[in-house]
């Protein structure tokens, strides 16, 4: 069902885990769907991703995206970053299953949640980015059981 | 490989292998021709049709066979439904039927013009008899409700709905695919009119089922063009597979009684240690009115696909309620019927066991599920939340 990329990805996932203080953190998708993608980035003074890492809940697909995702954007500038769309994430995993498309549709939401809250932080505005749709931790924390 | 699928499909058994094998290469007769090999195909079907009658209390020619499960559920619904129109249009099932119940009834519904109650479950996935005896009008002319869910596991009170059947004048049909051969089941005394059934879950072939029609019930032919099955269901008979399949059934009856006795021993362990040693799991399902193989239990923060990749990895085939597993955004319409959160349905393992798996399987199935359920939490945004949650609150 999975490219070996996509499997590789999935059992070895780069970059998981948290950054303290991170320059920006995204968080999209949502339970319902049962897929939750959560990316951090640590930027420096010159607009260039130093390190990038995620923590994802959701099905095999959605972890690879999540894994490739970084290391597209990994040592990019913002600009750059920007250009990592779901497309390049698929073409680098070797295709995804029709049915896993949106996993790879999340992985670039997640980039673009990221570098939003790093902008609002530091009160700029990034050149092509809209705002991405609401973070998920904070519309749905009422529902928690 | 350790299979713990069984609910999904079985081994099929080598004896029942054996007794198919004649029936493909010398004795490959259509049973409906007048030689002698022919004649020895018919001999086979008569045979294989006993043996499945004698498990159910049944009449020989009370089973018609079919392709399996899903068109005897088919045939169940449509046909009775053409058959009593005149006589009222409302058939009554539950949320948690099988999807060859309930996308039947919505064709019925959209299509033809039938009403359909589709009745809650506890928590537990029982079905509320109560909630049944209001549903019942003068124009309800079937009940559909499963014998036992086959996600969960969970065993309906089948004898009840059929007595409340009976009071009522009201057909009851039953999906037993899951039930036939793992528990006892006798037409009369639950009060059964129908009853579907398929040949691989009870390690019997693939493409051969049947449906149970009590005498009397006048529902009509759904594949028309001969006069096999008592012209209510023609094309020439899988003579190997009903042969296959009359062995099978023989089979699980005879081994019933020390096999599930020793499945529920280890299902029930494989339920204890899994809620004792993995952190927030819960059990889905009722934990006694269960099939005697099925172990179904949602880990909180995971996702279910995910999980079975990484089982798999480990030489485990199982399955999961999550949507990944089911095709759709929506994880499964039975954890979702019982009151699960979608987050926590979507991190739901079921584990069925067979005859022949080990406690040494069993033990190494949870060693590697804890390993696991704990890899994927590590990676968990809502782990993450949770932990940083409970932080706050001890602080």
């Amino acid at each position: 069902m999975y490219s070996e990329k996509v499997m590789d990805h999935f059992q070895n996932p780069r970059n998981v885990g948290e950054i303290e203080n991170a320059s920006g953190v995204g968080t999209v998708g949502n339970a319902k769907c049962g897929d939750i993608m959560r990316m951090y980035l640590d930027i420096d003074d010159q607009g260039v991703i130093r390190d990038c890492k995620f923590k994802t809940f959701g099905c095999g697909a959605a972890v690879a995206t999540s894994s490739m995702a970084t290391e597209l954007v990994k040592g990019k500038t913002i600009q750059e970053a920007l250009e990592v769309t779901n497309k390049a994430v698929m073409e680098a995993l070797d295709g995804l299953p029709p049915v896993k498309v949106h996993c790879s549709l999340l992985a670039e939401e997640a980039i673009h949640a990221a570098l939003w809250d790093y902008a609002e932080k530091h009160n700029i505005k990034i050149e092509g980015l809209e705002k991405p749709k609401a973070d998920i931790s904070e519309g749905e924390e009422e529902e928690e059981y | 490989m350790i299979y713990l699928d069984n609910a999904a499909t079985t081994r099929t058994a080598p004896e029942v292998v054996e007794a198919m094998l004649p029936y493909f290469s010398e004795l490959y007769g259509n049973p409906s021709s007048i030689y002698e090999i022919a004649g020895k195909s018919k001999e086979a079907i008569n045979k294989g049709r006993e043996q499945i009658a004698n498990v159910l209390g049944a009449k020989a020619e009370e089973i018609y066979f079919t392709a399996g499960g899903s068109e005897s559920d088919n045939w169940a619904l449509k046909a009775t439904f053409e058959a009593y129109k005149n006589e009222g249009n409302h058939i009554i099932t539950t949320k948690i039927e099988h999807h060859a119940i309930l996308h039947t009834c919505e064709y019925l519904e959209k299509e033809r013009g039938a009403k359909i109650t589709y009745l809650n479950v506890d928590e537990n996935g029982v079905v509320k008899l109560d909630e049944l005896e209001k549903a019942i009008t003068p124009e309800t002319i079937l009940i559909s409700v499963m014998t036992a869910n086959n996600e969960i596991g969970t065993i309906q009170p089948i004898r009840e709905i059929g007595r409340i059947a009976k009071e009522h004048n009201i057909l009851f049909h039953t999906d037993a695919v899951q039930a036939f051969g793992q528990i006892p089941i006798n037409v009369d005394e639950c009060g059964i009119d129908m009853l579907s059934s398929s040949g691989h879950k009870i390690n019997g072939p693939k493409g051969i089922g049947f449906l149970y029609i009590r005498k009397g019930v006048k529902i009509r032919s759904f594949v028309h063009g001969g006069a096999q099955e008592r012209k209510r269901r023609a094309g020439t008979e899988n003579v190997p597979g009903i042969v296959g399949y009359g062995a099978a059934a023989k089979l699980a009856a005879e081994t019933m009684e020390e096999r599930t006795a020793r499945e529920t021993e280890l299902r029930d362990y494989l339920i204890g240690r899994i809620l004792k040693e993995v952190p927030y799991c819960r059990l889905n399902g009722d934990p006694v009115k269960r099939l005697p193989n099925n172990c179904n239990i949602s880990f909180e923060f995971i996702e279910g696909e995910s999980l079975l990749i990484m089982l798999d990895m480990k030489g485990i085939a199982a399955s999961s309620g999550s949507a990944c597993t089911s095709g759709s955004l929506d994880p499964s319409h039975v954890l979702m019927a019982i009151g699960l959160p979608h987050e926590i349905a979507h991190g739901s393992l079921r584990l069925t066991l067979s005859g022949d798996t080990t406690k040494e399987e069993i033990d190494y199935t949870v060693d590697q599920i804890k390993v696991i359920v704990d890899r994927l939490r590590s990676m968990s945004p809502l782990y993450e939340d949770f932990v940083k949650k409970q932080k706050k609150e001890n602080q």
